[in-house]
This record gives structure tokens, C-alpha cells and sequence, in this order.
């Protein structure tokens, strides 16, 4: 009962940093129609700006937060000009592939040249390092802390791409690009602005997940598997998918550790190849938001 | 941006010999070429001869991924499946029953076509992300069950203990590498040569119809599907029959030849020479081993910005790889000879 408490609480709270991460990744493949193997960099990116505002300049978490999510969106947008402008649309996933792996080397050889190739933490402060009663059982408040982040970057992406003014026309130029373009939505600053919005959440991943995705320079490419999957099963574009599809890894990832630790990997895949097999086009296309 | 670059390319690809008068099919060339320069390697860098050992066998291995993507068009992070399946295959047969060179390679061609024709019957009918997905699943899956079958590969800690005997009785594998290295070579030139052969069969050219459009090939009667299996099963056995020949002439397979990395390094190696040429596969990975035996000598990280900008590079500037700026600084000079 313990074990499986504890599966629940790690198991969920790792899923919400999937979930964090991974759906940037969704919403630019699912509007911009583009691959981006860089995505896990731009998550590792933020958190060690984190680490270094937080470490070496002083600041209290939540500044290094905003400090780090900031100046990675910033650092980025440039990118969005120069590079990803010229890679739009499903005709050449080849180039997407490859420009944005050349990115993430660049990326992973350029945070080593700037901070080592060690282990950097993100200090967190008293407030976050006790436990929370919940009833007769105690989780940490970390755990806690990533669960209710998770949980309001899930409404405010529900609020903003439903209910707002942005919303409405990053749908209509999801739908159909031309079309869009066509009524007089500017697509390009649609682009900008949903690309940015994208960089912002990998690094707020980043930051917020550090505990449990350590940040090294291998960050960018060891884990930028699991964000892919996390797409390809909750289906491009979709806020719901990407949050099932997260929780779901997120939980038989971990309590494939606890349980079976040496074949959690194995059934992992295996699952994969099974869901994607009788949905390719994810799990949740269609079905939801 | 890219409409001269891929007019050149096509025309560069299209290498049937056309009723165009003057211009003759020259890619014949290529395969002498690469044994000539190969030959002449030998002899100019005879300290070095592990590192090109690596190349024929790595540049196998990327001909195979040419295969798929540049006449199928499947997009693919998982050809290291079949790499390291062929790999272990030799290898498990090597210790076990027979070390024979060309048995082992029989038997890596044979495991890594398997496994291909399989996995591509169950993955091939998805496109895009969801291919990526599924062939990096696949990949990922081949080296979790390498790992967990300890009895057999050794796990971690790699399968070693493979002595290949003699080559046709009469070579035997020197301390030097000079028989590994002539052997690798000889078995690139063979590879290139069939491959070249199945690219222009009829069957060749139904793939590249099916890569350039799958509705038209189903208007006309093929099956798109049925040919991308068959096409990634026939790469299957150039990566398996690679695999084989990284364990011959090592003596040691480990779990990376089955890794995500090593997939994502072909890839990066076969668009650095040039896909749909073949030679191109040769060119790209001798350019990126090369020069990663001089970089990474000094620090790893140095050699992966280097290869990335390279890599951001090449997409943007020169979509056709190495190989097609080669064929238009060739076309400039094609050009002034008319001129003049």
C-alpha cells in the first residue's frame, strides 16, 4: 500500500513534468508542422539558467524561474527567424530532423563549454523542501508543488487556446494555414508568438522538473525521446492528449522502476509500438481538445 | 532556396542512361573510385588502418540507410536495429559454432533482413513523427533484449571472445588490421555494386516512383507499401551484413551498435555526403569519421558543436550534402569547357 502510494505520488508528478515539457513540443508540431529535436535542449537550457541565476547570482527560486523562462524564450526567438522559418511544413521532415539534432549538439557543446560537464542542482528553497499532510499520509512538498503546477499549466493552456482572442486564430491557422492567412491573421507573428510560448514551457519544465531529470549536457539528447513519445501517443496538437499520454508514461515508467526494475524499458517500447500501431496518428487525435 | 539545389540534385539522380546525346551515365565511376582511394588509404595511412577499418564497415551501414531514404523515402531513426541484430548475430554464431568471415556475414545479413522485413510489415504504414517514433521504439527495443539476454550477448559487457578464422583459409587476421582492413573494403566494393544493381532494376525504380508518389505508383497498379517492406528488408540484410563486419573485424560487439546515437550518427553521415548517390553514403561517412578522429582527440564537446553547425550548414545551404556540391562545381566546369 506504501509502494503504491508513493508510485501514485512520483508517478504523477513525473508525468506533470512531461506533461510541462512535451506539450510545447505539441502545440509547435501541431501548428507549425515541425520536428523539433531541439526541444529537450531548450528545456535543458532553462534550467541552467535557473541554476545560475539560483547559484552563482543569488536570486530566490521563484526570480530564478521567471529569470530562466525568460531569457530562454529571448535566446530562442532569434532561432525562430534564422533557422525554424525556413523549415515550416510537413514537406521536409527530413531537414527538421537534422537541422534541429545540429542545433542540439551546438546547444549540448556550448552549456558544457560554459558550465562543465558536472551535475548542476537548482536549490530549492525551505518552502518547497518539507512534506504536506494529505490526510494520514505525508509527500513531499516538491512533489506537491510540480503536481499544482502541472495541474495550472493544464487550465491555463485550456483557457488560453479555448477562450482567448489567440486562441481562436492559432486554431483557425492549425486547421488550415492558407485559409487563415487569407481572412488577414497575421501567421507569422502566430508562428513567433506560438513558438515562443513553446521554448517558455520546456524551459519552465526544465526548471521545475531538475530533481527529477538531473541537468547535465547529455539533458538535451537523453530524454528527448520521452517528450517525442509523449506526442506521438497523445497526438499532435492536442493539450489533453499530451497531458493523458504523460501521466500515462509517467506512471508506468515509475512504477516500472519500483515494481520490475529490469524490464520496465522493454514494456515501455513495447507499449509504444502497440498504441502507435493501431493509432498513428496518437491515441487522443480527435477525441479531445 | 532549394529549387536549383534539387534540380541538380534530380538530375543528378536520374543517372539512366537518357537519350540527352552528351550527357553520358557517368556514375559507373564512383565504385572504381571508392577501391582506388580505398587501395591508395592503405598504403598513405598504413598506421591509422583501425580507424579506416571502421569507415568501410560504418560506410556499409550508411549505404544501407541511402537505401531506405534516398530511394524509399522513409525517414528513419532506428537502422541501427538492424545493425546491431546482424552484429550479434555474427558474433553469437562466431562463439559458438562457426567463425568463418563470409558464415558470419551470411548470417548478420540474414538475422538483419529478418528483422527488417518484420518490423517494417508491422511499422511502414505510418508517415512522419509517428515513423520517427516507431523506428526509434523498435531500435530501442533491439538493444533492451541484447541487454537482457546476458547468456547469449554478454549484456553490458559486450560480446567478446569472436576470432574470426582465416579469410577463404588462406588470409588470417593480423595484430596489424591489414587483412581486417582489405576484407572491409573488398565486402564495401561488393555492397556497392549490388546495391547499385538493385537501384536500377525495376524494382529499384518502383521504390524511387513510390518516394516520389505513392498515390500515382497505386493508380498504376503497385502496392506503395509492400514495396518500402521489400526495399527496408534488402537494406535490412546491407545493415545486418555491415553489423557482421564491424564484429569480424573488431572481435567485439557492443550494446551501442544497437543504440539510438548510432542510428542518429548515420543519418547525419549519409546527409553530410548526400542521399539517393550511393557514393555519396562513402563520401559523407569518411568526411565525418575523419574528421571526428582528429577533433575528438582534444575534447568531445568541440567535435559535436563543430558537427552540428555543419550539420545546420548543410540543410541550409547545400540540401544536396557533399556529393552535389561536388556535381555542381563539376557542371561549372562541364559549363566553361562547352564555352570554350
Amino acid at each position: 500500500m506504501e509502494t503504491m502510494f508513493g508510485i501514485a505520488v512520483d508517478g504523477v508528478a513525473y508525468g506533470m513534468i512531461l506533461f510541462i515539457i512535451s506539450v510545447g513540443l505539441s502545440v509547435t508540431l501541431g501548428l507549425m508542422r515541425v520536428v523539433n529535436l531541439a526541444h529537450g535542449a531548450f528545456a535543458m537550457v532553462g534550467g541552467y539558467v535557473a541554476s545560475y541565476a539560483a547559484q552563482s547570482a543569488g536570486l530566490p527560486y521563484a526570480a530564478a524561474l521567471v529569470a530562466a523562462v525568460a531569457l530562454t524564450v529571448l535566446a530562442t526567438l532569434p532561432l525562430e527567424r534564422l533557422l525554424y522559418r525556413r523549415i515550416y511544413g510537413s514537406a521536409n521532415e527530413l531537414a527538421q530532423v537534422l537541422l534541429t539534432i545540429g542545433l542540439t549538439f551546438v546547444i549540448v557543446a556550448g552549456i558544457n563549454y560554459l558550465f562543465g560537464p558536472t551535475l548542476k542542482r537548482i536549490p530549492l528553497p525551505d518552502l518547497l523542501t518539507g512534506t504536506v499532510a494529505l490526510g494520514p499520509k505525508a509527500i513531499p512538498t516538491h512533489r506537491a508543488f510540480v503536481i499544482g503546477a502541472g495541474a495550472a499549466t493544464l487550465l491555463g493552456l485550456w483557457w488560453l487556446l479555448e477562450r482567448t482572442d489567440f486562441g481562436i486564430r492559432l486554431r483557425a491557422a492549425v486547421d488550415d494555414p492558407a485559409m487563415a492567412a487569407a481572412l488577414g491573421i497575421r501567421t507569422e507573428r502566430l508562428y513567433l508568438a506560438t513558438f515562443a510560448l513553446g521554448t517558455g514551457l520546456a524551459a519552465l519544465g526544465g526548471v521545475l522538473g531538475a530533481e527529477l531529470l538531473p541537468l547535465e549536457p547529455y539533458y538535451a539528447i537523453r530524454y528527448i525521446v520521452l517528450f517525442l513519445a509523449v506526442v506521438a501517443v497523445g497526438g499532435a496538437g492536442s493539450i489533453f492528449g499530451s497531458a493523458a499520454a504523460a501521466l500515462a508514461l509517467g506512471i508506468i515508467d515509475t512504477a516500472g522502476k519500483y515494481l520490475i526494475p529490469n524490464f520496465g524499458e522493454f514494456f515501455f517500447y513495447a507499449a509504444l509500438i502497440l498504441i502507435l500501431f493501431r493509432w498513428p496518428h496518437g491515441f487522443f487525435k480527435g477525441r479531445t481538445a | 532556396m532549394t529549387s536549383v539545389a534539387a534540380r541538380d540534385g534530380k538530375a543528378g539522380q536520374m543517372t539512366r542512361p537518357a537519350p540527352l546525346g552528351r550527357r553520358r551515365d557517368l556514375g559507373w565511376i564512383g565504385i572504381p573510385l571508392v577501391a582506388v582511394a580505398g587501395l591508395a588509404a592503405y598504403w598513405l595511412l598504413p598506421d591509422d588502418l583501425a580507424l579506416l577499418t571502421r569507415i568501410a564497415a560504418s560506410a556499409l551501414f550508411v549505404l544501407s540507410l541511402d537505401l531506405v531514404l534516398g530511394y524509399g523515402g522513409i525517414a528513419t531513426l532506428g537502422q541501427a536495429a538492424m545493425f546491431g541484430t546482424g552484429a550479434y548475430a555474427a558474433g553469437i554464431v562466431a562463439v559458438n559454432w562457426n567463425s568463418d568471415p563470409f558464415v558470419m556475414l551470411a548470417a548478420g545479413g540474414l538475422a538483419g533482413g529478418l528483422i527488417a522485413l518484420v518490423t517494417g510489415a508491422l511499422i511502414l504504414h505510418a508517415r512522419g513523427l509517428t515513423l520517427l517514433m516507431l523506428t526509434i521504439a523498435v531500435g530501442q527495443i533491439v538493444q533492451e533484449v541484447a541487454n537482457k539476454a546476458r547468456d547469449w550477448t554478454g549484456g553490458s559487457d559486450g560480446l567478446s571472445g569472436i576470432d574470426p578464422a582465416p579469410v577463404l583459409g588462406l588470409f588470417r587476421f593480423d595484430m596489424f588490421g591489414r587483412t581486417s582492413y582489405l576484407f572491409a573494403l573488398a565486402v564495401l566494393v561488393v555492397g556497392l555494386v549490388v546495391a547499385r544493381r538493385i537501384v536500377r532494376s525495376p524494382f529499384g525504380l518502383a521504390c524511387r516512383g513510390v518516394k516520389e508518389d505513392p498515390l500515382r505508383i497505386s493508380a498504376i497498379g503497385g502496392s506503395p507499401k509492400s514495396y518500402l517492406v521489400a526495399l527496408y528488408g534488402v537494406a535490412g540484410v546491407f545493415a545486418g551484413v555491415a553489423g557482421a563486419l564491424t564484429a569480424v573485424t573488431s572481435g567485439i560487439v557492443g550494446l551501442d551498435s544497437a543504440g539510438f546515437p548510432w542510428s542518429a550518427e548515420a543519418l547525419v553521415m549519409l546527409v553530410l555526403g548526400g542521399t539517393g548517390r550511393l557514393y555519396g553514403a562513402v563520401i559523407g561517412t569518411a568526411a565525418f569519421m575523419g574528421i571526428h578522429h582528429v577533433l575528438a582527440a582534444s575534447d568531445p564537446f568541440h567535435w559535436m558543436g563543430f558537427i552540428g553547425l555543419f550539420l545546420i550548414g548543410i540543410v541550409l545551404f547545400l540540401p544536396g550534402g557533399i556529393a552535389s556540391g561536388l556535381e555542381r562545381l563539376g557542371g561549372l566546369f562541364r559549363g566553361k569547357e562547352d564555352r570554350a
